[in-house]
């Protein structure tokens, strides 16, 4: 079928379109990828997400140029080269720090977007699980990268963490060893862990972030009221001209607009942090060099893994460790635990909506325990609660969902 | 025939690909091991006649703290003291068997607590708070003199080893 122009002028768009079906991609990913007219700037959030790796992207790769991972030269490449020495280091390190913090934030209000509009089911199951992909591979990446300047927090998070992989009782030291490259964290750790963080987990999270973007392309998002849209109708008004009457918009230049409008919002404040408030980010106790030989008063993780930590901690070893487990993969099965057919806003579906907010409430409560310290009685016991209630809601989702009427769906 | 000339092809080639997949992974598997010369990582000499009653000393073995308590006359004795003459210690790995924190040693108290998530040992490094499941773990050692020799496995180990009791 191959015909090409000879009098296209190299690199023109009949040029490129002969050659690479420029107006084709421009279609499917952009002037003809509907949007429902009625969302909110939640569905801004993926967005948001994509721009603010991309931000991890390029100051990573600055800091990249002065870092060692070297358990004697990590430190001071980060807190003394970096930091002072290397121009506008310091800028790379507080975004990355921002960065890494904020994305954790925004992932949460996205992912509790999708739970509470009921994004993840009915044709948006894959939507849903490559999202837990990129969880968990955030995840990883916050970890690794914490390892990397070496500090007193980056050896003993390290330590707590690795250790998990022992399963308890059934005493896994070989393998904790194997992942460590060594019986405690040391320099042979720090660099396998610098390897994931600048290339193998960075290489997943893009395959991730395309796959997320192809599963959204035939479900199209949801909208405020989980109406089944017949996109090929609302397109033909759009183009036809009746842009009032049609329910969709196209995602580019339209959508597209919207979601910067909500950027820029962002990145004002997520720049007002990077300025005046990037100490959040970094935690004291990491700016003493790590020590293998003396362990901190208080060991807590970064804000965003507190509600499991909690779930870990008022335990017994071993039950804390399945009760965690648990808790890592439960959002996995969300969209099979829900068994309600309704795909609805949670204040259309009765008892949905109660249990929401519990589950908002009891990860919030989590989280407020995790960080302090484990020797308060009353505190332990909330969290002990807080956890044990955490566990119930699985079982809970898929008795509520069984027994929920579904909507009635009248034009 | 033809159909099997192309099946025979198709299961050679996935053969050999297998065969170098498995090959691939058991390097990579072989990569992430620990370091011959840091499996190899030597012994730690400790010296005990030095040390004073109810005051914990830190050292350090295969990169990990190891405690050595000498035990004051009042204190409870247990099977798994290294007695040496008529002195009583307590030496164990110094990391809290629930996820590896050191605990610190509480001397009015005879306790070493955990701050990470709670624990408590005794004096003996027996558990008295969860969630740490275990006892402290006792290294190989091998008494020599007034000396204690870590990383080797002596006769009061292996009787303590042979008893269940170093972890
Ligand atoms: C961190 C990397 C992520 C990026 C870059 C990203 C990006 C996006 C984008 C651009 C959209 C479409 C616009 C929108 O509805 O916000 C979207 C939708 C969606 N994402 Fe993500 N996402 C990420 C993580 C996650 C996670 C962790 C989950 C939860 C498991 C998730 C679940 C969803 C769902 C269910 C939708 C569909 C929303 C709807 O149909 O209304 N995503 N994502
Ligand atoms: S590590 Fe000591 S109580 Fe958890």
């Amino acid at each position: 079928m191959a015909h090409f122009d000879e009098n296209a002028k190299p690199f023109s768009e009949k040029w490129l379109d002969e050659r690479i079906g420029l107006n084709t991609l421009k279609k499917v990913l952009n002037t003809e990828y509907w949007i429902p007219k009625n969302i909110n700037f939640l569905w801004a959030m993926g967005m948001l997400l994509a721009a603010t790796f991309g931000l991890l992207l390029v100051s990573g790769i600055m800091l990249l140029m002065y870092y060692k991972p070297d358990t004697n030269l990590a430190f001071d490449s980060v807190n003394y080269t970096i930091m002072s020495e290397v121009g506008y280091g310091w800028l790379w390190r507080h975004i990355h720090g921002v960065g890494a913090s904020i994305v954790f934030l925004i992932i949460y209000i996205h992912m509790f977007t999708g739970i509470y509009y009921g994004s993840y089911k009915r044709g948006r199951e894959l939507i849903w699980l490559s999202g837990m992909g990129l969880f968990v591979a955030f995840s990883a990446e916050a970890f690794s990268g914490y390892m990397l300047p070496w500090g007193q927090m980056s050896y003993w998070a390290g330590m707590v963490i690795t250790n998990l992989f022992s399963m308890g009782s059934l005493e896994l030291n070989g393998l904790v060893e194997w992942i460590r490259g060594d019986y405690v964290p040391g320099d042979a750790f720090l660099n396998r862990f610098f390897m994931l963080h600048v290339l193998l987990i960075p290489l997943a999270i893009i395959g991730l972030i395309v796959l997320h973007f192809g599963t959204l392309r035939l479900p199209h998002v949801n909208n405020q009221e989980g109406e089944e849209i017949d996109f090929e109708t609302s397109a033909a008004l759009w183009k036809s001209g009746k842009r009032k009457e049609s329910k969709v918009i196209p995602f580019s230049p339209v959508f597209l607009s919207k979601d910067l409008f909500v950027m820029s919002i962002y990145f004002i404040l997520f720049f007002y942090l990077v300025f005046y408030h990037f100490e959040f980010a970094m935690d004291p106790v990491n700016f003493d060099p790590a020590d293998g030989l003396k362990t901190p008063a208080h060991i807590y993780p970064e804000w965003y893994f507190l509600w499991s930590y909690e779930i870990l901690r008022p335990f017994s070893k071993d039950i804390g460790l399945i009760a965690f487990g648990i808790a890592q993969v439960a959002f996995v099965f969300l969209p099979f635990i829900d068994r309600s057919p309704n795909v609805a806003p949670a204040h259309k579906r009765g008892l949905f909506k109660i249990w929401f907010w519990v589950l908002v409430v009891d990860m919030i409560t989590l989280t407020a325990m995790g960080k302090l310290p484990p020797t308060n009685p009353t505190f332990a016991t909330i969290g002990l609660i807080a956890a044990v209630i955490f566990l119930l809601l699985g079982p809970a989702l898929f008795v509520i969902s069984r027994i929920e009427k579904p909507l009635n769906r009248g034009a | 025939m033809e159909k099997n000339r192309r099946d025979f092809m198709g299961m050679a080639l996935g053969g050999f690909a297998a065969i170098g997949g498995v090959g691939a992974l058991y390097a990579m598997k072989r990569t992430w091991d620990p370091l011959p010369s840091v499996k190899a990582a030597g012994f730690t000499t400790i010296d005990l006649s030095t040390m004073e009653p109810n005051k914990l000393v830190v050292e350090k073995w295969r990169g990990k703290p190891i405690f050595v308590l000498k035990k004051t006359a009042d204190m409870k004795a247990d099977d798994r003291d290294v007695v040496i003459g008529s002195d009583r210690f307590h030496v164990s790995i110094g990391l809290c068997t629930h996820l590896g924190c050191i605990p610190a040693y509480e001397g009015a108290e005879h306790k070493f607590k955990c701050a990470c998530h709670g624990g408590e040992f005794d004096a003996s490094g027996r558990v008295l708070k969860t969630p740490p499941p275990s006892p402290l773990v006792i290294p190989p050692f091998k008494i020599d003199g007034n000396k204690l020799v870590l990383g080797e496995t002596g006769p009061e180990y292996k009787k303590m080893q042979d008893a269940g009791l170093i972890a």
